[in-house]
């Protein structure tokens, strides 16, 4: 039982500080231009592959810096040259063309690689187990995510609380009108902002390739995974999103450790049922059957109960 | 100008056969087309079209008259599926009678009974909550669809037999040609309900909490209740549209209700245009096609549509009805003749570019796909070798000469349009 | 007789700072009430709390004798009370007759239903059609209102508001922004539409005020100073001093 909750418990933050990667650019991009990108998982999955690709030539180790600057500088065009442009169309044709552009990409991506999952690995240094705990092992490799992750958190949580431009993000979020007054150019600082945060999902990409696969329906999987986190943590927060990422991280983790079923509760209180009714599905469901559900589950009785999510200030 | 305050007369006071001409001409078509289309292909694709019709008209009653932007469409439709072919199935086992073609409508109630439940918590507000509950809905579902075997047969899907039924006048809906008849025969109807929905007091106040809410709460109107009686509706709508896939497929998945699903009815509606009634009847219609055609010549028809999609959202968000509605004027003065020829001018060379790019994602995709060496590929009938040398100049040649001349001769097209739609009054100056 | 609408110590906080200040007001049945002040007094704010746009934070509204405080703006509407916006608030999609019959369709009953037809209810179209007469826009009934022009938008206002036939309607700057024979035109308008009801404006034109008002309130900082009819007001040293006083220094 230790070892279950020990290692659920790293896996758990492995995953939810992944997730918050690709949320913390998410919820940025939202809180400045008022965007729900739909394709932000598209730019996850588009830095696993260009990782993919460039470790063929060149290494896993420069894939890892030079495909997060390539999604990066995508994320900056698609910014200035799609979303600016279909601005003027209004918010929900923004959002509509987020979701095609996630349609598009998904089909550029078999176009140009297929739709089988690719042989992207971890470097070799990383193939060995860590340590060993009550016989289990820990990869080394997860080490390193986690590592990359935190690395990346604490960047984020520098440069925004520190920097000057930190500073300007910060009040272009609360007050974009203002700030531009200011003169400060908007315009850019949303291209910037965009840009970063697609190459920090990017980043995520190349990092989470070898471990989840590397296919075509990559984005998807993650994707709503990582709406889910940002209206949970409230839409526009950025605290908000790490909590939301590392609750839903582990929240999946557990979820398919503890393998309990309806069947085992109901027999704490000694009632059986039919194993032959129309209901059975509902009898012998278990923890890891419905972990899938279970963020949307959240999502939703966070939307009707606290709209604005669990640290956010705002509804829409 | 006395022509078109004319057109636009009090709607109530149009004597009724105007306004039944649509509706007869659409029904004509509908009886016509199968003996126009008679092949299998024609109708298996005319029915497809059909189910798509109603789905994209019960989408559009939210993201188009109501203002509600859902990404869990397929929800109403799935389930309404589900339900019809289990009640085929009672049938067959003679658990209870009921006439086969009626069935839809069970896929129609428990569109409605979730539209009541799931409308009940998500119709607070639109706008991106909205969006989101929908989204987070139809995850749910999709992933519950999987779990719950009982009622959706996990993978595979819930089989059914559509011809175990009474019969009706000797037909027991086992050719396709009757079965191309009971959907025209909903369509019809369930189009007509839903147009008859916009001209309700409940329709219109949908068309105007999406213009502004706000507003319509100081005229007496809760936006909560006003977009859950729409909401309904095109659950309703949407479960019968899934019914008809029931009878028409006789097997439902769990495909009927995912995400995928929820997106091709957006990209339908969209594509067709959201500002009009028939926007997604065209949407649904030329998504069919491309699906069913476009399929038959390549591999990678998805690609196509999901441009098709992105251009659309960008630089034509009214729709391709929209494109069609924004030639009206220039045809009520009589002046859509000067259009031909420029539209000629700049379209072919278009075409000629397009074609240059289709070639060139397909001979792509040719050489990434097909076995090690094999180089001869076919596209449209014309074979050629997709390493040649020529082809790839043919390829350059067609996108560069194409675009170069569809660039010169925007501005002249852009002429002729202001000619043709120049009100009245000047262009009558102008030629004297 | 109770009054049609009763203001028992209003109030109105946003964070800490509040802006309405415990407003007592009276104004009867028929009578035409205009609200003046200088800019930020919290007119628009009173507006809003009576017609539901906004919570109380204390303080009591009565409409016709009963308490409508923190009832929704539809619920508020329904019991007889309807009001126009300040900056124009129209459905910009829906062409001029339709505009005007989204404000009928309540009262005559319609409610929430799908089994009517819009089109040939042959009493709402009418009573729409006399509406848009009276607003002067006719001939423009069948144009999306968004196209408009500007005074032509604010006619428009007023006649979703008034359309309803409410007993009392409450105006916010029916006149801002429109030239000296719009003006003109604009106080004939709500003189003819408002006749026998109940009104309540805002106005910053003087000239609309006297001309139109019975009696009138100068709200400043969000306390009403002086209530009366517009020679007393007029001549009132204390309203000079807090209104006058306060516009000039601007």
């Amino acid at each position: 039982m230790l070892e279950l909750i020990f290692f659920s418990l790293l896996n758990g933050i492995v995953t939810g500080l992944l997730l918050f990667m690709l949320a913390s650019g998410l919820t940025l991009i939202f809180s400045m231009m008022g965007v729900l990108n739909f394709a932000h998982a598209s730019f996850y999955m588009l830095g696993a592959y260009f990782a993919y690709t460039i470790s063929i030539y060149l290494g896993f180790w420069i894939g890892l810096i030079v495909a997060p600057i390539l999604v990066g500088l995508l994320g900056a065009v698609v910014e200035r040259y799609g979303l600016r442009y279909v601005h003027r169309w209004g918010h929900v044709a923004e959002l509509i063309f987020t979701f095609g552009l996630a349609f598009l990409i998904e089909e550029v991506v078999q176009f140009i690689w297929g739709k089988d999952t690719k042989a992207y690995h971890e470097p070799e240094i990383l193939q060995f187990p860590l340590f060993t705990f009550f016989g289990q092992n820990f990869p080394a490799y997860k080490a390193f995510m986690l590592l990359i992750s935190i690395g990346i958190f604490i960047m984020l949580l520098l440069i925004l609380t520190r920097s000057r431009v930190g500073l300007i993000i910060q009040a272009a979020i609360h007050k974009p009108n203002m700030t531009a007054m200011l003169g400060h150019n908007v315009p850019l600082v949303f291209m910037g902002v965009f840009g970063v945060g697609c190459a920090l999902a990017g980043l995520a990409g190349v990092i989470a390739g070898p471990a989840l696969g590397t296919f075509p329906g990559m984005a998807f999987v993650l994707g709503s995974i990582v709406f889910v986190i940002v209206v949970v943590g409230g839409l526009g927060s950025l605290t908000g999103a790490f909590v939301a990422s590392l609750l839903i991280g582990l929240l999946q983790t557990f979820a398919i450790a503890l393998d309990y079923s309806v069947n085992d509760l109901l027999q704490l209180f000694n009632i059986s049922f039919d194993a032959d009714s129309a209901f059975r599905d509902l009898w012998t469901l278990s923890l890891p059957q419905i972990a899938p559900i279970l963020p949307y589950l959240l999502l939703i009785l966070i939307l009707i109960f606290r709209p604005t999510g669990l640290f956010g200030n705002r509804e829409t | 100008m006395s022509e078109i305050t004319k057109t636009a007369s009090p709607v109530a006071s149009r004597p009724l056969l105007k306004t039944l001409t649509p509706w007869i001409g659409f029904l004509i078509l509908l009886l016509a087309l199968p003996n126009i289309f008679s092949s299998n292909v024609g109708l298996y694709t005319m029915n497809l079209m059909g189910i798509f019709i109603i789905f994209a008209l019960s989408y559009n009653m939210l993201l188009g008259q109501g203002g509600m932007l859902s990404f869990g469409h397929a929800v109403y439709f799935g389930l309404g599926g589900f339900m019809s072919v289990h009640f085929m199935n009672y049938i067959e086992d003679g658990d209870f009678t009921f006439p086969m073609y009626l069935i839809p409508i069970f896929g129609g109630l428990i569109g409605l009974v979730f539209g009541i439940i799931i409308g009940s918590f998500s119709t607070r507000r639109a706008g991106t909550v909205f969006a989101m509950i929908s989204l987070g809905v139809g995850e749910l579902m999709a992933a519950s669809s999987l779990i719950f075997v009982a009622f959706f047969g996990g993978e595979e899907g819930v089989s059914g037999d559509r011809t175990t039924g009474p019969e009706l006048m000797g037909i027991n809906f086992g050719q396709d040609i009757h079965i191309y008849y009971l959907i025209a025969g909903w369509v019809f109807v369930t189009v007509a309900l839903m147009y008859l929905f916009s001209r309700t007091p409940a329709g219109r106040m949908a068309n105007a909490v999406r213009d502004n809410a706000e507003r319509a709460e100081f005229v007496g109107y809760s936006q909560r209740k006003v977009r859950f009686v729409s909401f309904c509706a095109s659950g309703f709508f949407a479960g019968i549209a899934g019914g008809l896939f029931a009878l028409n497929f006789e097997i439902v998945t769990e495909e009927n209700l995912n995400a995928l699903t929820s997106g091709t009815v957006l990209l339908m509606a969209y594509i067709g245009g959201v500002g009009f009634f028939i926007g997604p009847i065209v949407g649904a219609v030329v998504f069919t096609l491309l699906q069913s055609i476009l399929s038959n010549y390549t591999d990678i028809w998805q690609l196509y549509v999901g441009i098709l999609f992105v251009l659309t959202v960008m630089y034509v968000p009214q729709g391709l009805t929209g494109i069609i509605v924004m030639h009206t004027a220039a045809w009520r003065m009589r002046r859509i003749g000067l259009l031909v020829l420029p539209y000629l001018r700049a379209g072919i060379p278009a075409l000629a570019m397009l074609t240059g790019i289709a070639t060139f994602l397909e001979t792509i995709h040719h050489m990434r796909s097909s076995v090690e060496g094999e180089t001869a590929m076919s596209l449209m009938g014309v074979d050629f070798d997709s390493h040649g040398i020529v082809t790839w100049i043919v390829i350059l040649a067609l996108v560069v000469v194409g675009g170069y001349l569809t660039r010169s001769q925007l501005p002249q097209l852009r002429d002729a349009w202001e000619m043709a739609n120049k009100p009245p009054a000047k262009a009558e100056g102008a030629g004297s | 007789m109770t009054a049609a609408i009763e203001l028992t110590d209003l109030r109105k906080s946003f964070g800490p700072t509040e802006i309405i200040r415990g407003v007592n007001l009276t104004i009867e049945k028929g009578e035409r009430h205009a609200i003046i002040g200088p800019n930020g007094a919290g007119k628009s704010t009173l507006f809003h709390l009576i017609s539901g746009r906004y919570n109380v934070s204390g303080g009591s509204v009565k409409l016709h004798g009963e308490n409508i405080s923190n009832l929704p703006p539809y619920e508020i509407y329904r019991k007889g009370l309807s009001r126009s916006f300040q900056v124009t608030n129209i459905f910009p999609n829906m062409s001029v007759f339709e505009n005007v019959r989204c404000g009928l369709m309540w009262v005559k009953d319609y409610k929430y239903s799908f089994w009517h037809l819009v089109d040939r209810q042959r009493e709402l179209n009418e009573r729409t059609a006399e509406v848009i007469e009276e607003i002067g826009l006719t001939s423009r009934q069948h144009i999306p209102a968004g196209v408009l022009t500007y005074a032509e938008q604010r006619a428009l206002e007023i006649g979703i508001s008034a359309a309803g036939g409410a007993d009392a309607i409450m105006l916010d700057e029916p006149t801002a922004g429109m030239s000296h024979s719009e003006t003109d035109q604009a106080i004939e308008l709500i003189r003819k539409i408002t006749d026998g009801k109940t009104l309540v404006m805002v106005e910053h034109d003087m000239g609309v005020v006297f001309d139109l008002a019975d009696r009138i309130s100068v709200l400043v900082y969000g306390e009403i100073i002086a209530t009366d009819t517009p020679e007393n007001i007029r001549n009132s040293k204390a309203v000079q001093e807090a209104y006058l006083g306060a516009e000039a220094e601007e």
